[in-house]
């Protein structure tokens, strides 16, 4: 069992900003939390599921997340909701009219902003929900105080009965720093749900009283802001200028100006404007570091303070040290030495597919078909875009691929004729948020070839479980959703429905050339696991008989990082036409022998060494 | 930077253990009563891609991010990750560089060139580069995953607390959750410690 969980009381631990959030929720009598995977939060939910005593649970999406806390909460539950910041787009929905209601058992919802786009497709300020619905946002900067502004952010949400966000960054989730743990849990016990229509039932006449309550509320936690101790003020001896911060770039900030007053918002907003007037009586200039957007900067000018902030510093992107002391030095107009030392130039290197990855088979077809706009969706298929297969179009949301695909058959140009419409999306996007793509392109007679990539777990994040992989958060079984079923029942006709082993990839090619020929809907669904998870089987390692290989490079078109050039060798034809030829071979240690490669080779170059029956047998999969 | 603070950076590619061996350098620091701050960006990192731990410990520890030009160890598990890295170690720090070449397939197909001589590159550059074949020796004691412990062997010198803690934490760790592994893993360390020693020329 992981040490946190062991935890005792007053002991030291050096913990992520999400395992710190997962003890704290546990000491604070959480019983309901939920969340989908996303980077940088998923160990959020993966900790707490460590908890025995808390009902955790991977919901199929972000809003179904918040709206399962929300149900919890009413019931007088203490209840959390975890999830990326794109997450929170979805999610929306839900808590935009839940704050206007108000909750009962502390609601807290926490919200990782991927600053610096480590591994999101766009950048977002999630502190703008707290503007924009209604509710208070704690900022912790490290896991110390994540783990205390969990604890003050449900008694804040019972006290207020407002839901709360607890704003983290990608340099809170996954930094390990020391957290001293307080104690045990304590419980919170739920009175039960208390029938109020007035108060739950959201139509126009109930919400509208709702809005006043819910502006006094504003006010009331503006008070609260002005004299909480989660607001800071730090002095400094060097008083040119003073900085207002909140989150890990306060940390930055320490580290870079030491002697510089500072006032640390851990409780950013509403924001507490008189102690922010104080403070910048008692400096010379006023800056604020704040990332991503100029929210608190906008807030404060409003306020009828000069203020510098982002006119010195970027827009996006987190402000590091390195980023921060030349802004810094330049606007008090002292000299700035750069590291002499130029970084060298070195190769990219990408993210790749894995070896033996069930994507490889049909990004391979998908590479090998003329005429086709690919329309792609958010996973490790993703990577589909790139080399050697250049075979994804786009992306930009969850779920998109199906909805966006059906617009692109419906608004054909001119030039898009003759082509195929094809949308790709696995097994936890779907779930997540496509198949209503699905149900509204049969409704509404698209023709859109759909490849459904169910390779049995939430890949990009890790590898976690979803209502098709037929175990929950907490590895038990789970009823596994039947994907054939799922797509008939939307309406795809069953001839329509083709199940596929991606690693045949003749089979493979053939059926994404006739899908895409037809006139009507399809779905073609593969059926392999992630090789990085403990479904995929490993088999012994291929190897290339260098005198049988031709040089062809079919191999290294597929794409797995197992398989590189060995040797390019340029020959010239008797028809005096010159010709580069590309001889592979293949890394013993990263193949896993899932004999896709083989497929590819004419001349049969690639064999396993003294294989045994067991090893030349192809397992399939069975889907259901 | 502040008084006091080690700053180690740990590089590599996704499914090196360069995180684990970060993490082994961390809560060493921690037992040894520093305020200690590890980072790293993970996420796509799992898929081939590039991975780098910053661990810094000191009396007190602010930001948890090492600057360009402010490591005082880079312990590079592959060498041209070694090299990437390099404009971020202090004009008086130390490499530790595994001489593992790893070819993404952007260079295997021919799109862009690994570097011919990387050990060359990183010695010229003045500071001082300790380079061995830490794959060589894992396979010699019989077990490629070694090669975490031998790196950490072979930085053991350089850290501002005696080599043996580091040693000792490590082999205790696997004592209690791994003991079959625990003497192939302290022979490791020691193979490493010896193989630090080795300095890069150009």
């Amino acid at each position: 069992m992981n040490a946190v969980v062991q935890a005792q009381a007053e002991s030291r631990h050096l913990l992520s900003g999400n395992e710190a959030v997962a003890r704290a929720a546990w000491e604070a009598g959480v019983r309901v939390a939920a969340a989908y995977p996303g980077t940088p939060a998923t160990e959020i939910l993966e900790n707490i599921a460590l908890y025995p005593d808390i009902h955790s649970e991977w919901s199929v999406n972000e809003k179904v997340a918040v709206e399962v806390a929300i149900g919890a909460s009413l019931a007088g539950s203490r209840a959390l909701a975890a999830m990326k910041h794109v997450g929170m787009n979805v999610a929306s929905d839900a808590f935009m009219t839940q704050s206007l209601a108000g909750v009962v058992g502390g609601l807290v919802i926490v919200v990782a902003d991927d600053v610096g786009l480590s591994s999101s497709q766009n950048e977002q300020d999630s502190r703008y929900w707290g503007r924009f619905g209604h509710m208070p946002v704690l900022e912790p900067a490290d896991s110390q105080e994540a783990y205390e502004m969990v604890k003050r952010a449900f008694a804040l949400s019972e006290a207020y009965e407002t839901p709360v966000i607890l704003r983290m960054t990608t340099r809170v989730c996954h930094v390990k720093a020391m957290v001293t743990v307080e104690g045990d849990r304590i419980e919170h016990r739920a009175a039960g749900f208390q029938k109020n229509p007035q108060r739950w039932v959201m139509t126009p006449a109930n919400a509208k009283p709702r809005l006043p309550v819910m502006h006094e509320r504003d006010q009331q936690l503006r008070t609260l802001s002005e004299t909480s101790d989660l607001n800071i003020a730090f002095s400094g001896s060097d008083r040119r200028v003073g900085f207002i911060t909140s989150g890990p770039a306060f940390m930055h900030i320490r580290e870079t100006f030491p002697n510089a007053p500072v006032l640390k918002l851990g409780f950013s907003h509403p924001a507490p404007l008189d102690q922010i007037r104080t403070f910048a009586a008692e400096v010379d200039t006023l800056v604020v570091v704040e990332e991503t957007e100029p929210l608190l900067e906008t807030e404060i000018r409003a306020a009828g303070l000069a203020v510098r902030g982002k006119d010195i510093l970027p827009r996006f992107g987190e402000l590091a040290p390195s980023v921060l002391r030349p802004a810094i030095k330049a606007l008090l107009g002292e000299p700035y030495e750069v590291a002499t030392r130029a970084p060298s130039k070195v190769f990219p290197r990408p993210p790749t597919m894995c070896a033996s990855c069930p994507h490889l088979g049909p990004y391979f077809a998908l590479s090998h078909i003329r005429n086709l706009n690919i329309i792609g969706d958010i996973g490790c298929y993703t990577l589909g875009a790139g080399h050697p297969w250049n075979a994804l179009d786009t992306c930009i949301s969850m779920g998109a691929s199906l909805s966006m695909a059906h617009g692109m058959d419906k608004g054909r140009g001119e030039s898009d004729e003759k082509k195929s419409i094809v949308a790709v999306i696995g097994d936890s996007t779907f779930l997540h948020m496509g198949m209503q793509g699905l149900l509204n392109m049969i409704y509404n007679r698209g023709n859109v070839t759909v490849l459904l990539l169910d390779n049995r777990s939430v890949g990009m994040t890790g590898g976690q479980e979803n209502p098709g992989t037929g175990q929950d958060l907490h590895g038990l079984p789970a009823p596994r959703l039947d994907f054939a079923k799922l797509v008939e029942a939307l309406g795809v006709r069953p001839e329509r429905i083709r199940m596929v082993d991606p690693y045949q990839l003749p089979v493979m090619v053939k059926l994404v050339r006739e899908e895409t020929k037809m006139e009507e809907p399809s779905v073609i669904i593969t059926n392999r696991p992630c090789s990085l998870t403990d479904r995929f089987e490993h088999l012994k390692p291929y190897t290339v008989i260098d005198d049988k290989c031709t040089g062809c490079g079919n191999c290294i078109d597929l794409g797995c990082p197992a398989i590189s050039v060995a040797r390019r060798e340029t020959v010239t034809a008797k028809s005096g036409k010159s010709k580069e030829l590309v001889f592979a071979s293949i890394d013993s240690n990263a193949c896993t022998g899932c004999h896709m490669c083989v497929e590819t080779c004419a001349p049969d170059a690639i064999i396993q060494p003294q294989p045994t029956i067991k090893d030349r047998v192809i397992r399939i999969q069975p889907h259901a | 930077m502040l008084e006091g603070v080690t700053n180690i950076l740990v590089v590599g590619i996704g499914g090196q253990g360069v995180m684990t061996a970060a993490e082994m350098l961390a809560r060493t620091a921690l037992s040894q009563g520093y305020d200690v701050k590890k980072t790293e960006v993970a996420g796509m990192a799992q898929r081939g891609g590039v991975v780098s731990s910053h661990v810094r410990f000191g009396p007190k520890v602010y930001s948890p991010q090492i600057d360009p030009g402010e490591a005082d160890l880079l312990i590079g598990f592959e060498v041209a990750e070694s090299l990437r890295w390099l404009s971020y170690l202090r004009p008086t720090g130390v490499a530790m560089v595994n001489t593992l070449r790893i070819a993404p397939p952007v260079v295997s197909v021919g799109l862009y060139d690994y570097p011919a001589d990387p050990i060359g590159e990183l010695a010229a550059t003045g500071i001082e580069v300790h380079a061995f074949d830490a794959g060589a020796i894992a396979e010699q004691l019989g077990n490629l995953k070694l090669v975490n412990t031998i790196m950490l062997g072979a930085i053991s010198e350089h850290l501002p607390f005696p080599a043996d803690v580091l040693k000792t934490n490590i082999v205790d760790g696997f004592r209690a959750y791994k003991p079959k592994l625990a003497d192939v893993n302290a022979k490791a360390f020691d193979a490493g410690r010896e193989a630090g020693h080795i300095k890069a020329v150009s």
